[in-house]
């Protein structure tokens, strides 16, 4: 197995490790069972794919009161798509430099590895302090999530949305450390994969959002 | 400092929580007492707490589940006796207990009675049947048990700490908004399946990963038995509904700790909205109890008629249309809803179509015993009992899924008839054939033969005697959780119904007696060779009970049916197949991680609902340092040498070649 295989992602990274860590899969023979790091990414898949469905709840929630401002503003009059648009711009080069720092992890280079994480953690840092500000204001001036369950619905939707990039930023850190305490190990390798996933699925989930709440909600 | 927890918290002036709970405390710290003294404690953390062996884990969920059961059940005694007594007086229980009692009910039964009694029979079983060492994540499966047990331990502290919530087992706005239900009632239900359903969530990964990702060689889609089938089945639809659970629970907690409106009357909220999203869950949640239950008639009814079970394929097919039908009947729950006439047709006949796969499933269980040589066995009276009351129980859901009839019948007692009959009727026999058809799997021995089909006749005579009224006095008007009333005509059913209960408890003794008297005399009932029903799927080659790593070497599957095929070909050749080459196996280690992260989630969930969020604080920092320790281990796996395996399969196969020459003789 090359390193050119591996980081198109169609290797298994366990083959480098053959001789420190076998990939046998609960003591079964090579070719028994599907590889752990297979078994890991697809276990996380199938996570991603019920987050997805928690959010689509939030969507329908949104999509059902949107209209509901009980006499309060709506999307038009509250939205600032200049920050919006930062914010986006934000996560999507942080999810680039996510993809970089897995390509990093598999050419084993620290310096593209912690060095495309710094990046990930600045740019996903960046998106949240935007997002906060932006939810902070709209709270200052008496638009917080109480005013009205279209106001409500938003904050769920885009607040559980930040939520998990805060989960994704301290699970960013922990695995950073990881990393720099053991190494390249094939466990942690598997832990970033699943990291990366969940990262890259949280800018699928910030398209869905993006265009249904900011873009929709200019429209009206 | 401790929030909103005081001494009034505890309800000194309540006598029967107040005794309940003081037994409850006596009870649990005398057995752990019993078990210091004993010096089991080391046994207990090391061989069950810290397991994240399979087999273990979901026998853990199940003694949850029945724990858990014996809760639920003295609720159902409690209410059924209550409506017997409060004919035109107030009873014997004040409304605002009665309440909370058919709340915790419901709750209890559905999510930790019936969910742990499925999820723990598809852990302990599914490896087996698919030929491998263990689930996909072994750790992840030891939390998402130990989080259920979290869940379970907040709805039963509710009765010592505070109230639970009085809104029923689905907290329907307004009702359950702070407006209305100040306390923490509603607070205790909502982190209690929050955080279970975290717990069940992760079961369900686990399973689908594990049946799509690890069987053992040559074991297709198409060869593994029907348990593992509607095991996929189930944690496919877990894996789509409860987010939704999650979400919606979140939205209701936001609106009574944040003052959000989803779901409020002022500000725009939308109490409908909450009946779609909490039945696009609950909905599909019945099935997901359901199919793991068909599965498990599936495997009974085949190894006890003696017959491969008839119609496989059309059964895999029918459990996967029932899979993907179930999301699309939510509406039925709520036709009063007005959502007008061409909606509630549609969705009447979307829950009549769904009685086609399941009639399916009838005729090839009914195919299967016929021309078989069939045992009456305990598993299989409870797959019959399950055949006839599910038949009856299905029949009164098509009628209600016709609008009219609805409109009638909606929210009355004829309803909370036919749901128990289907959860009882499908779900809790189902639940008792596994439970007696895999446990000399689980522990070597079988259950008493006589006891568990006293028992079993005690549960169906008292099921029909106890729900039958129900359906008589729904038709006459009788609405569900009337704490008393004063139609004189109801009375003398109500009566009976209590009576049912009664013979019911009945059963329920017998099933403790079965287990006391089998646990006493297990030489008598010893399973020797591991395959005590004459089997035909894979559990039935291990010892019993299989040794950790379930397998000496991975077994090669030839054809369906697996392992009645090996024993037709040791009995033609006249000799077990060669004796494998052993080597050494890898199995993962014991972690407390599980633990340890549901002890913070208790604590979490304790100060969520009482405002301590300093505690909150605390916690998820335990629950967060918890994981990086978890993650931070160098070491996670440890062998068994080729030795040890070696010695617990040649001992396995001794007791087999014996029964093999027994067999022989014997044709």
């Amino acid at each position: 197995m090359t390193y050119v295989d591996t980081a198109v992602g169609r290797g298994d990274l366990e083959s480098d490790l053959a001789h420190s860590i076998p990939r046998r899969t609960l003591g079964y023979a090579e070719g028994d069972l599907a590889s752990k790091r297979i078994v890991v990414g697809f276990g996380f898949w199938v996570f991603l794919i019920s987050d997805i469905i928690m959010f689509s709840a939030f969507f329908a929630a949104y999509v059902v009161l949107v209209d509901n401002t009980a006499g309060g503003p709506n999307g038009r009059e509250l939205f600032n798509l200049t920050s919006v648009a930062l914010e986006t711009g934000c996560l999507l080069t942080s999810s680039f430099a996510c993809g970089v720092a897995s390509i990093g992890a598999r050419l084993r280079s620290n310096v593209w590895f912690h060095g495309a994480m710094a990046a990930t953690f600045v740019l996903g840092a960046a998106f949240l302090t935007l997002e906060v500000r932006e939810l902070g204001g709209l709270v200052a001036q008496g638009d917080g999530p109480t005013r009205s369950a279209f106001l409500s619905a938003f904050f769920a939707l885009v607040g559980c949305h930040g939520l998990h990039i805060s989960v994704g930023l301290l699970w960013l850190l922990t695995m950073v450390a990881q990393v720099y305490a053991k190494g390249y190990r094939a466990d942690i390798m598997r832990r970033n994969l699943c990291f990366s996933l969940f990262w890259h699925a949280l800018d699928i989930v910030w398209v869905a959002l993006f265009t249904v709440v900011y873009l929709v909600g200019m429209r009206q | 400092m401790w929030g909103k927890l005081s001494w009034a918290a505890i309800p000194f002036d309540q006598p029967i929580p107040l005794i309940t709970s003081i037994v409850v405390i006596v009870v649990i710290l005398a057995v752990l007492i019993w078990v210091t003294v004993k010096g089991w404690v080391p046994y207990l953390w090391r061989e069950w707490i810290t397991s994240v062996d399979h087999k273990r884990i979901g026998i853990m969920y199940i003694v949850l589940a029945m724990v858990m059961l014996l809760r639920g059940f003295s609720d159902a005694i409690m209410m059924r006796s209550q409506q017997a007594l409060a004919f035109n007086s107030g009873g014997y229980l004040p409304p605002e207990h009665y309440d909370q009692i058919f709340s915790a009910h419901g709750t209890l039964m559905i999510l930790f009675v019936a969910m742990p009694f499925v999820i723990g029979l598809m852990n302990f079983v599914v490896p087996l049947q698919l030929g491998i060492r263990d689930v996909a994540f072994p750790t992840l499966n030891s939390v998402g048990f130990w989080l259920t047990a979290t869940g379970a331990l907040l709805v039963n502290l509710s009765l010592f700490i505070g109230v639970f919530a009085r809104t029923g087992w689905l907290p329907y706005p307004p009702l359950s908004e702070l407006t209305y239900s100040p306390d923490v009632g509603v607070d205790y239900y909502l982190w209690s399946l929050e955080i279970s359903g975290v717990g069940t969530l992760v079961a369900a990964i686990n399973l689908i990963t594990t049946v799509l990702k690890l069987h053992a060689p040559g074991m297709t889609y198409m060869r593994m038995p029907m348990f593992c089938w509607t095991t996929l089945a189930s944690s496919l639809m877990i894996v789509a509904a409860f987010p939704i659970l999650t979400a919606t629970l979140a939205m209701l907690l936001l609106d009574r700790y944040l003052g959000f409106h989803f779901f409020t009357n002022e500000g725009g909220g939308n109490v409908m909205m909450f009946m779609n999203l909490i039945w696009a869950w609950g909905h599909p949640e019945v099935y997901i109890l359901v199919l793991p239950a068909f599965g498990i008639y599936s495997e009974v009814v085949s190894t006890f008629s003696g017959k491969p079970l008839f119609g496989y394929r059309s059964m895999v097919a029918a459990t996967m249309v029932i899979c993907i039908l179930s999301f699309m009947v939510w509406l039925h729950h709520f036709f009063t809803m007005g959502a007008g006439g061409d909606i509630n047709a549609i969705f009447g006949i979307a829950s009549m179509i769904i009685a086609v796969p399941t009639g399916v499933k009838i005729f090839n269980w009914l195919f299967t015993m016929y021309g078989g040589r069939v045992v009456y066995s305990t598993p299989m009276l409870w797959s019959i009992g399950f055949m006839v009351t599910f038949v009856i129980g299905g029949m009164t859901g098509v009628l209600l899924a016709v609008p009219p009839a609805d409109f009638v019948l909606h929210e009355s007692l004829f309803q909370v008839a036919h749901f128990h009959n289907v959860i009882i009727g499908g779900v809790l026999f189902g639940a008792f054939a596994g439970y007696t058809y895999w446990f000399p799997k689980a522990f070597g021995f079988r259950l008493h033969e006589g006891l568990g089909k006293a028992s079993f006749w005690c549960w169906i005579i008292g099921f029909y005697v106890a729900f039958m009224p129900l359906y008589i006095v729904g038709l006459m008007g009788m609405t569900r959780r009337m704490q008393h009333y004063d139609v004189p005509e109801w009375r003398p059913w109500m009566i009976i119904a209590a009576g049912g209960a009664a013979i019911i408890l009945l059963g329920i003794v017998l099933q403790i007696a079965q287990l006391v008297v089998s646990i006493r005399r297990r030489e008598e009932l010893r399973d020797v060779t591991g395959d005590p029903w004459n089997g035909r799927s894979l559990e039935w080659a291990t010892p019993s009970p299989p040794p950790g790593f379930n397998f000496a070497t991975p077994p090669v599957v030839e054809d369906d049916n697996v392992y009645w095929g090996q024993k037709q070909r040791a009995l033609q050749r006249g000799r077990l197949a060669e004796e494998p080459a052993y080597a050494d196996i890898e199995m993962p280690k014991n972690t407390a991680t599980g633990f340890v992260c549901a002890f913070f989630a208790t604590f979490m969930g304790f100060a969520l609902i009482w405002h301590i969020w300093w505690m909150v604080g605390v916690a998820a920092i335990g629950a967060y340092a918890t994981f990086v320790a978890f993650a931070w281990r160098d070491i996670d796996e440890y062998v068994i040498p080729a030795e040890t395996v070696a010695r617990i399969d040649r001992a396995n196969r001794s007791a087999r070649e014996a029964a093999l020459e027994q067999r022989q003789a014997a044709l």
